[in-house]
């Protein structure tokens, strides 16, 4: 009987090609759709929005650096060397860019497209999976995430506000900082209901960007707000970047590297169960 | 209403036609919690057929269709599309299908062309096929003026029959159609029926869920009729009719003050009546007479209408309720 | 309900009321659905100036004041120097917030602001109507914003109290251009990204906020003349903590608030009546 069915469609020979494959019900191997609509987006309604992006670490550079640095003078970048303010400060605003622009897309965009564009919903009726969505969509917010990097990079280097030679490390550095928030960012979406809950998640990125040795080392505080503070995704985010851009390199700093391994594999494998859940079932 | 006109499960009914069968259920049943959407239903969708699943809102059509379309799992019984089970073979089966949801859920962030396109994509479809297959689908539509439009800005009709050529880009054997002239104006509506017909003249299998009868009476060769998530009956949209009600309808308004009243004193006319807040139905072998019949008692309506009789009628007097509630 | 009950439009509506108290029916609804997110304004309102003020104020005042002795820009400790800028930022961007996305909401994508139109109301009552529901929030948070710094010792001089009337003032001036801004916008396609990213981010980082204006070159220093903040800023200092202003530069400062409040509430009140009507 199964065989009179077979009118082999090229959608259905792409299916069963796939189909003996590890995963075959939820990765389809076509995440590269999704950036193909990502980028069809971009192109018709807002370039000057997305190249735009890195501006606004760049604005905080100059106002803190050029306004703010005179009053404090140099500072200690934690490793025992002095340095200006502007030099202490690019990186964490680097990491901070690369933290927003990928907890961004992957909150608010994803949850506009869960809840109210109803885009996955149309690409689940099709044979694609949840495991492309979630990396074809974390993926294009890693590619925004490296042309803001080295938008902000070329900028910042070009103020001679780069000591070290390995600071060009930074920009995979930046990738990395986002495939983390990305990943987790959209982890959590995924369970969230209301724009309410959605203000709540993006209202904690502030605290951290404040508090997370951007402005000021955290040996300000007392030592117990400085351990927890450590233990913050952006402070490990801000100390990787600014360990690169000012040469202090250790084999510590794969502590930092492990520290986003872990929220990426955390988050991507917590995202597409609830993905698969979410449509599923 | 007679109890023995319900019947809680039916056998499975082989198809008019002894065809190969695109989907076949047994016992599908669909919980959630405590709630049962959909309670253990048996039906079968032979290739080239036009099946409806008839009922109101809550009836459990729309899950039904979810399980057919491989995107929701079903708690019980056995599910075959194109003879795989679609908890294994999610993609597979869905390369097969074409699914136009309740709700239109095109990409607003793209132009009317490049949904075509990128829904094609999704399922791995080349892009020297797309280019040609977007084309046809556009004067399908009637959408060719609209290629580089947004989304927002084609009307009800339009994005409905978009949705549809999306449905189509993979030239699926079955078409899953939800709902799918809800919320159109007649004009639209009989629009999209047409399109739909010369779908099934090219043999393309529909499964279609509605609560509008005119729609299952135009679309479907066969249908089952659901409520609370049980299949009340199936059958060709006329044997059902010719099974469940008389062939004239009769409608009368006395106003909502002086409904009951008259109701209680033409009660003997026709062959069976409803009556309901607003309004009488009589049902009767020939509804001109027994509109006469009422004039003669003295009672005259301040509106009156003979008409056929429909599904919906079949629905009432299965259910006691109308569909549109 | 039966026939017999219907009173009809003309015994049921007073178009005098409507005309002379049309704003606030649109305030009103302005504010009951603000209510629905109170948790988030009462959080976020007072939760935002907290952030900044010790993060900014007490970590990077901590870096200053030892740098400088104490005496930072302007002389004061850095709290001080930085507590009426936090203070009039968040009465601009309080009030922003209630006439940006609310009013492309009421024109596009909820369109309610027909639905009060054709309940009687004008274009002019619709655009006072969401001014009114702006206050009415910046009221509030000003009021908070003004209680927690002052707990935090920031203001040296008595007269701080006059910051709470004024900085509501300066608010109410600066939506009135942001209303008319939005009025003219489309759905949202991605000016209001581009505004927040241009103008307002600049505006925040570069009126002297977080340090004395005059230390930026001259080729920024400009962004600062022409900001709203700054105006609102300098006029916070000069009652805060008694910061020097010439009484011509007192003028400037509210004269320059003053014109662009009227400015934004002609250009809106024109801009809702024209797109009421279209």
């Amino acid at each position: 009987m199964s065989s009179s069915l077979a009118l082999p469609n090229e959608a259905v020979a792409i299916a069963e090609k796939r189909s003996t494959k590890r995963w075959a019900n939820i990765y389809a191997g076509r995440a590269r759709v999704l950036f193909e609509r990502s980028f069809r987006v971009v192109k018709t309604s807002s370039w000057p929005v997305v190249l735009s992006g890195f501006v606004e670490p760049v604005f905080y550079l100059v106002a803190f650096g050029s306004g703010v640095g005179p009053l404090i003078g140099d500072v200690s970048d934690g490793y025992g060397h002095m340095v200006s303010y502007s030099v202490y400060i690019a990186p964490a605003l680097l990491a901070t860019s690369a933290m927003n622009g990928a907890f961004y897309d992957s909150t608010w965009n994803v949850f506009f497209k869960m809840h109210y564009g109803k885009t996955y919903q149309a690409m689940m009726a099709t044979s694609i999976g949840p495991l492309d969505v979630a990396l074809g969509e974390i993926g294009w917010a890693l590619l925004r995430g490296l042309v803001y990097a080295i938008g902000f990079m070329t900028i910042v280097a070009s103020l001679g506000l780069v000591p070290s030679l390995w600071g060009i490390l930074a920009i995979p550095a930046a990738v990395l900082i986002a495939f983390g928030f990305a990943s987790v960012g959209m982890a959590i979406t995924s369970y969230l209901k209301s724009f309410q809950q959605m203000d709540w998640v993006t209202f904690w990125l502030l605290p951290m960007f404040l508090f997370s040795g951007t402005f000021y080392p955290v040996s300000v505080y007392p030592d117990w707000i400085t351990n927890i503070v450590r233990a913050l995704p952006l402070w490990q985010a801000a100390d990787l970047v600014r360990c690169l851009m000012l040469g202090n390199i250790s084999t510590a700093l794969l502590w930092h590297v492990l520290y986003f391994a872990v929220m990426i594999a955390v988050g991507l494998s917590v995202a597409t169960r609830r993905l698969t859940r979410l449509f599923m079932r | 209403m007679p109890d023995d006109q319900i019947v809680p499960r039916l056998t499975l009914v082989p198809n008019p036609e002894n065809q190969t069968q695109m989907i076949v259920a047994q016992n599908l049943t669909k919980v959630y919690g405590d709630f049962t959407a959909v309670a253990g239903i048996d039906f079968t969708v032979a290739k080239g057929e036009s099946f409806g699943l008839l009922g109101p809102n809550g009836a459990g059509k729309s899950t039904t269709m979810r399980m057919i379309t491989a995107t929701l799992q079903r708690s019980g019984g056995d599910l075959t599309i194109l003879d795989k089970d679609p908890d294994k073979f999610g993609p597979q089966i869905r390369a097969h299908l074409g699914v136009v949801p309740q709700a239109d859920n095109l990409d607003t962030e793209l132009k009317v062309h490049e949904n075509l396109y990128i829904y094609g994509r999704y399922f791995g479809l080349s892009r020297k096929y797309l280019t040609k297959k977007i084309d046809e689908l556009l004067a399908f539509a009637q959408l060719e003026d609209k290629r580089n439009s947004k989304v927002d800005q084609l009307s009800g009709g339009m994005k409905r029959r978009l949705t549809i050529a999306r449905a189509l880009v993979n030239e699926p054997e079955v078409l899953l159609l939800d709902e799918p002239t809800t919320g159109l104006d007649p004009q639209a509506r009989h629009v999209l029926w047409d399109r739909l017909f010369r779908l099934k003249e090219q043999g393309v299998t529909l499964v279609i869920t509605t609560h509008y009868m005119d729609e299952a009476e135009q679309l479907c060769d066969r249908l089952i009729v659901m409520d609370q998530g049980k299949i009340m009956a199936q059958g060709s949209p006329a044997s059902l009719i010719a099974e469940h009600s008389s062939p004239e309808v009769v409608e009368v308004r006395f106003g909502s003050d002086r409904n009951a009243a008259v109701a209680e004193r033409i009660s003997h006319i026709g062959d069976r009546m409803d009556v309901l807040p607003d309004r009488i139905l009589i049902y009767a072998q020939d509804g001109e007479a027994a509109l006469a019949e009422i004039i003669s008692l003295g009672q005259h309506p301040v509106t009156s209408l003979v008409r056929r009789s429909s599904l919906e009628d079949v629905f009432l007097r299965l259910t006691g309720r109308t569909l549109v509630d | 309900m039966s026939a017999g009950h219907w009173r009809g439009a003309t015994a049921l509506v007073d178009t005098n009321r409507i005309a002379k108290f049309g704003a606030f029916y649109a305030a009103e609804y302005r504010i009951r659905n603000m209510l629905k997110w109170w948790q988030a304004i009462v959080a976020f309102g007072i939760g935002n100036p907290l952030l900044y003020l010790t993060s900014i104020g007490i970590g990077v005042g901590s870096l200053i004041d030892k740098n400088t002795n104490g005496a930072g820009p302007d002389g004061v400790k850095y709290l001080a120097f930085i507590a009426p800028a936090l203070l009039a930022t968040a009465a601009l961007q309080g009030t922003m917030e209630e006439v940006t996305f609310p009013v492309v909401h009421g024109f596009d994508w909820r369109k309610v602001f027909f639905a009060m139109h054709a309940a009687g109301l004008t274009g002019k009552q619709v655009a006072q109507g969401v001014i009114i529901s702006a206050i009415t929030r910046s009221v509030f948070t000003v009021s908070v914003y003004w209680a927690i710094l002052w707990a935090f010792d920031a203001f040296s001089s008595p007269s701080a109290l006059w910051l709470i009337p004024i900085e509501i003032y300066f608010g109410a001036c600066f939506a009135a251009v942001m209303m008319a801004v939005s009025a003219y916008m489309k759905e949202d396609d991605g000016w209001f990204a581009i505004i927040g990213r241009f103008v307002i981010a600049p505006m925040f980082l570069f009126s002297g906020t977080f340090y004395a204006l005059s230390t930026l070159p001259l080729t920024i220093r400009w962004v600062g003349w022409i900001s709203p903040l700054w105006h609102a800023t300098e006029i916070g200092r000069y009652f805060s903590y008694d910061h020097p202003i010439s009484s011509t530069m007192l003028l400037v400062h509210f004269g320059y608030m003053t014109l662009l409040g009227i400015a934004g509430l002609l250009v809106a009140n024109r801009k809702f009546a024209l797109r009421l009507a279209a």
